[in-house]
């Protein structure tokens, strides 16, 4: 066979893999947002959910989802940068960081479900926080944070070691160089992690569904004050996130609407997470190049 | 061709008389290893002040080793052991405060490193961690060094535009100008043009020659001409060991020692 057909046939090959990745994608996304769309209106959005009668929406569970977010990024991300700091920068290349990185891969590729189960019994039941925002937003960020971990700890590898030489060879202290050369360099690779790592934590259910709980209390919108049972910044009281309640709606939803409460929702979600995407891309990119004065 | 086995206490390293020439920095016994791999055996040598140094020496023969022990940037990767005598002071013990050190003494590496930031603060940046707040000065500052490395006329429309969008040899006067803005003693220079094309090459050792009025200059190069083109004195380097030491017309017209007299006729290397 000459060396000719030989790429021919390769790159035929390769494109066509590449073709069905995108086809699969696209159906997908496609079927989603096709059969969820129709559903979607602004009461759809705003509306408190009903378990007997049709016309129920997804507010509070999409607040929810929101806040979750919002709390296990709080949450996870100052852990997490700390330790790729710590690994990518200072680490010793020894035992010790060997098992750190081992932990963190064998945590990173936990059942969610386990992780669920394990924040049920260590802050559900053993800590008494309840079904609660909180014990969902720990059990998230159990679940997020090695994946955020390794994605900051390669995204300031893949800084040059020239950049720190220079920051060194400047009088420049280690941390300073990390922090102010360093980091700002990494930022869009870090940007990346923590979208993607959103995405997954915006999606998730199984994790949630013994901590953060299944109910979604009535939340009135009218009283931001986190300290009363009904507010919704409460961290105590139990939340549905959207996720979680189109697996309900699915397995014991009773309402004369369910299918198209769940296609609906299901399309919602997959809308949030590209809004995310485009946000922190755009957010990301003007604060990387604020930082480092390109254009 | 292959490497001659040579005599390693076969050298020839000049001293200086103290009271005729000013020393800036100096080393005695210097040792450098790297795990269990000695690099650099018996480092023993002055550098005047005011002068340029080149450090020659085939790949893997310790210069740039030697080099980077003189600012400590080798110390976590290598155990140095010796003394590195900067103004009356070892500045190779565990007491000296590096980061401070490393202002007195600057380096500029191989390849181009400017920070991903405007050009600028490239230069303000370090000044400004150390508290340098007053504008006027540090725009004064950022002009005098970039006029000091001479590429100032080439960008002074430009400093807030991003380091990155200079040519390659712009961007090493960059960073040979963020490093003088730091006003340092003495610079390292590790083959600082051999990244670069020869129009740059020549306009980074115009630089140099006109730097050394106010800076002792240390510089590793593979460029025999280089060398012989810039420097006062010149080093020779071989397998750790340095072999000769003297004024570089001698080194490159009359050498005593038989390797570098091998070395610079291209006999190896």
């Amino acid at each position: 066979m000459g060396t000719k057909l030989q790429n021919n046939i390769a790159i035929a090959v390769i494109r066509i893999l590449a073709a069905l990745v995108v086809l699969i994608l696209v159906f997908l996304l496609g079927k989603i947002l096709i059969s969820g769309i129709p559903h979607i209106s602004w009461h759809f959005l705003t509306a408190a959910s009903q378990s007997f009668e049709s016309g129920g929406g997804i507010g509070v569970q999409l607040f929810n989802s929101i806040y979750l977010l919002a709390l296990t990024l709080i949450i996870s991300f100052p852990i997490s940068l700390g330790a790729g700091i710590f690994l990518s920068e200072y680490a010793p290349k020894n035992f010790l960081t060997a098992i750190v990185r081992m932990a963190i891969e064998v945590l990173s590729s936990l059942p969610s479900v386990v992780v669920g189960l394990f924040g049920f019994l260590l802050f559900v039941v053993q800590m008494k926080m309840g079904f609660s925002i909180l014990s969902g937003a720990i059990a998230l960020t159990f679940f997020n944070l090695p994946l955020l971990t390794r994605n900051i700890e390669e995204s300031l590898r893949a800084i040059p070691d020239l950049q720190r030489e220079a920051g060194m060879s400047l009088g420049l202290s280690k941390w300073k160089t990390v922090t102010k050369v360093i980091l700002p360099e990494a930022l869009p690779g870090i940007i990346t992690g923590v979208v993607l790592g959103a995405g997954r934590v915006f999606g998730e259910a199984a994790a949630l569904i013994y901590t953060a709980g299944q109910s979604a209390t009535n939340i009135d919108f009218g009283d931001w004050n986190p300290f009363n049972s009904a507010s919704p910044l409460n961290l105590f009281r139990p939340a549905e996130t959207l996720a979680v309640h189109i697996w309900k709606i699915n397995s014991e939803g009773v309402m004369p609407d369910a299918a198209a409460v769940s296609a609906g929702s299901s399309a919602v979600l997959i809308i949030a997470v590209l809004i995310f995407n485009l946000l922190a891309r755009v957010l990301g990119n003007s604060l990387y190049h604020k930082l480092t004065a390109t254009k | 061709m292959s490497i001659n086995k040579y005599d390693f206490n076969e050298k020839s390293i000049l001293k200086f008389d103290p009271n005729e020439h000013e020393i800036a920095i100096e080393t005695k016994n210097l040792q450098v290893y790297y795990g269990n791999n000695h690099a650099l055996f018996d480092g023993n040598l002055q550098f005047e002040r005011y002068k340029i140094t080149s450090l020659i020496g085939a790949s893997g023969s310790g210069k740039s080793t030697y080099l980077r022990s003189l600012n400590r940037m080798n110390d976590n990767v290598a155990k140095v052991d010796g003394q590195i005598m900067y103004r009356g002071l070892d500045v190779n013990t565990s007491k000296i405060n590096v980061y401070e050190m490393r202002k007195h003494i600057g380096m500029v590496f191989q390849r181009p490193n400017p920070f991903s930031k405007s050009i600028r603060e490239n230069i303000t940046f370090a000044l400004k961690e150390q508290g340098l707040k007053n504008k006027q000065k540090l725009n004064e500052i950022v002009e005098q060094s970039l006029r000091d490395a001479a590429i100032w006329d080439e960008v002074k429309d430009d400093l807030d535009k991003s380091a990155w969008s200079l040519s390659g040899g712009q961007q090493q006067r960059l960073c040979i100008a963020r490093t003088i803005a730091m006003k340092p003693d003495i610079l390292l220079l590790d083959e600082p043009a051999s990244a670069l094309d020869p129009i740059s090459t020549s306009k980074i050792e115009e630089t140099l020659v006109e730097l050394k009025k106010r800076y002792t200059i240390i510089i590793v190069t593979h460029n025999m001409q280089q060398a012989s083109r810039i420097s006062d004195y010149t080093a020779f380097f071989h397998l750790g060991h340095i072999l000769e030491y003297d004024k570089t017309k001698h080194i490159f017209t009359v050498p005593k020692v038989t390797a570098t007299n091998d070395y610079i006729s291209g006999n190896f290397g």
